[in-house]
């Protein structure tokens, strides 16, 4: 970990700076430009910030199973962190998607949960997943093994996800939920560009804040070494 | 046969071992001595390669299947017989005449007599010579122990020393200590950790 | 064929260790049969026979956990896993060695295991002797991957379920299907595809649990 300073082509104050305006414009295209839904009216409009948030989610997973094959396989030694900052983000913001995806349910369909919607029990059993990859890594001491092991886990997750999501489809057969049909969006015109930067909004943002997470536990785990040394 | 600069290993945070220069070629027996804590068996376990490195380089020209290491603990299993033990050791190391080896070694330390008799019902002395004959089994070039001494009773230091007396030139030794005068007769170097 | 040989010396130490022991796998036995019994009582009067099979992927899951708790525990005692990890051998070899041994335990404990259930509940088909031997495939090779991680651990016994219960849905989901379904086809194949991912996942990458 010494010494090792990885040169960022984007600093971070440009990102935030662009996280803070793509936001801004995704806020105020979903909430004034973008044209209300014929069915679900004012209300469908968390589907912009739940899609968005889910794929975010998924990119964040993706980004901490390719660090940790980054890890295992050239031996990086900022790639175990990287790694744990990027799953940190995919749960972070995997919960959000459960919150988002529970108020938008209530709001439609007047239930808290929904066992037909696929990617929301995708994310329950990825956030359990997930979870345990933090109770994996809070109970081994730093050190290469719990890098190993951590990295390892990672790519179990990123595995899981596409054959859990096919688990979910097939369950339905037999599991029979009450399913309740939705009428998707129409993605032209306004809603597409709407939906396109709302998602690039918060790519941008989960990115930025990758960055000044990973900045801060770098400054951490600096500090830990010189103290020691 | 081993050539270390500017070693270190660190786990997390904790320094375990910092800037250690060692040359051993091949036929040497090096001693290694330093007080606890000095990083002694972090040393060892890096040339036998159960650890590598996070600082500095490390080259030790031997394959895994050419290694033989001592640790603190006997490694073998205790609900295992030693028969059991070796035998399992003697296959994953694809030694050659097996049983032959297995039961010349079990003679050579003492243990024929108790070789049905489950580990966990051995003495530690007796473990501490199991543990020798399973190093010893694959015919290592390299061997390294990690304070081989410690847990043997008296008749067991014979044995080991008439072992050392016998390997030395052929094998190169890389040895942990508390008590260098023991090994002072066979060393031809010294590393001194702090 | 020194890998088959050395994936077999290794699982006949583990099956010794347990044929000396002792205790694995009367645990198991004992645990399966009163889970069955405790399902009873938790079933309520009406419930349908599906219920009862739904269970049966509970009772298999929780008793494999049962086993694959123990399944390294005697490698991590005295550290014995540093010898293994010492020798010659790809060190895959000792995930597949231990995988098989206690797909071994546990394909024992259901030969007691689905006769007692079908006593209890209902009779079994051939689609669900089917997927229980394809899910037994699929638990052991991941569960035993994962007792390897947990057992290095400070919360050891309470992190395996953690990590395994996510990983384990989607053969439950498989289980079930082809115990409930009209067309069991679907979810043995989809059992088939899990083996088939986590099995080579887990033997590509389980050289960087046991090293550095």
């Amino acid at each position: 970990m010494e010494a090792v300073s990885r040169q960022y082509r984007v600093p971070l104050p440009a990102l935030a700076a662009a996280s803070l305006v793509l936001v801004t414009l995704a806020l105020a295209l979903i909430f004034f430009v973008a044209p209300n839904d014929a069915d679900q009216g004012f209300s469908q409009r968390i589907f912009y910030f739940h899609v968005s948030i889910a794929f975010t989610a998924y990119a964040c997973f993706a980004g901490g199973a390719w660090k940790a094959l980054v890890h295992l396989w050239k031996r990086d030694p900022l790639a175990d962190l990287e790694s744990y900052v990027a799953v940190h983000q995919g749960l972070i913001f995997g919960t959000l998607v459960l919150v988002t995806g529970s108020i938008w349910a209530k709001i439609s369909w007047g239930h808290w949960w929904l066992w037909s919607e696929d990617q929301l029990v995708l994310f329950l059993v990825l956030f359990l997943f997930y979870a345990a990859y933090f109770m994996l890594r809070f109970s081994v001491d730093p050190g290469p093994q719990r890098a190993n092991l951590s990295a390892v886990y990672a790519l179990f997750g990123v595995v899981l996800i596409p054959v859990s999501f096919l688990a979910i489809r097939i369950a339905k057969s037999f599991i029979h939920p009450i399913v309740f049909t939705r009428h998707g969006p129409n993605f032209g015109g306004w809603i597409l560009a709407t939906y396109c930067v709302a998602q690039a909004a918060l790519l941008v943002l989960a990115y930025t804040l990758y960055r000044v997470e990973l900045s801060g536990k770098r400054i951490d785990v600096r500090l830990r070494e010189l103290s020691l040394a | 046969m081993i050539r270390a600069r500017q070693l270190g290993k660190r786990f997390g945070e904790k320094r375990a071992l910092r800037g250690v220069d060692l040359d051993v070629a091949r036929g040497a027996f090096a001693v290694v001595t330093g007080p606890n804590g000095s990083g002694k068996t972090t040393l060892l376990r890096l040339c036998a390669g159960l650890a590598l490195p996070t600082e500095g380089e490390l080259e030790v020209d031997a394959p895994r299947a050419a290694v033989g290491y001592l640790a603190h603990e006997p490694l073998v299993y205790r609900e295992l017989t030693a028969l059991e033990n070796l035998d399992l050791y003697g296959r994953l190391y694809h030694v050659p005449e097996r049983r032959e080896r297995i039961g010349m070694l079990l003679e050579r330390f003492g243990l024929w007599e108790v070789r049905h008799d489950r580990v966990v019902s051995y003495s530690r002395g007796m473990t501490q010579r199991l543990a020798l004959c399973r190093v010893l089994l694959h015919g290592p070039e390299l061997l390294v122990l990690d304070e081989p001494y410690t847990a043997l009773d008296a008749a067991g230091a014979e044995l080991l020393d008439a072992q050392l007396t016998e390997l030395r030139g052929a094998r190169t030794v890389l040895i942990s200590t508390h008590d260098p005068d023991r090994v002072a007769p066979f060393a031809t170097q010294q590393l001194a950790l702090a | 064929m020194t890998y088959a040989a050395d994936v077999g010396a290794l699982a006949r130490k583990d099956l010794l260790l347990e044929l000396r022991a002792r205790d694995t796998l009367p645990a198991m036995l004992l645990f399966v049969v009163a889970t069955f019994v405790v399902f009873h009582f938790a079933l309520p009067a009406h419930s349908s026979q599906l219920a009862a099979s739904g269970l049966l992927w509970v009772a298999i899951l929780f008793t494999a956990l049962l086993g694959l708790g123990r399944a390294f525990v005697p490698e991590r005692e005295q550290r014995v896993l540093d010898g293994l990890v010492l020798a010659p051998c790809d060190r895959s070899a000792i995930w597949l060695a231990k995988s098989l041994a206690t797909l071994a335990f546990l394909a024992a404990a259901e030969l007691v295991a689905l006769p007692v259930f079908a006593l209890f509940f209902h009779g079994l088909g051939g689609a669900t002797v089917a997927g229980v031997v394809l899910a037994d495939l699929g638990i052991c090779a991941v569960g035993t991957f994962l007792g390897a991680m947990a057992v290095v651990t400070r919360a050891r016994d309470l992190l395996l379920p953690l990590l395994f219960l996510p990983l384990a849905i989607p053969i439950v989901v498989g289980g079930v299907g082809a115990s409930v379904a009209g067309s069991p086809g679907r979810y043995l194949g989809f059992l088939a595809l899990y083996d088939v991912l986590f099995a080579v996942l887990c033997w590509a990458s389980f050289e960087y649990v046991v090293t550095e």
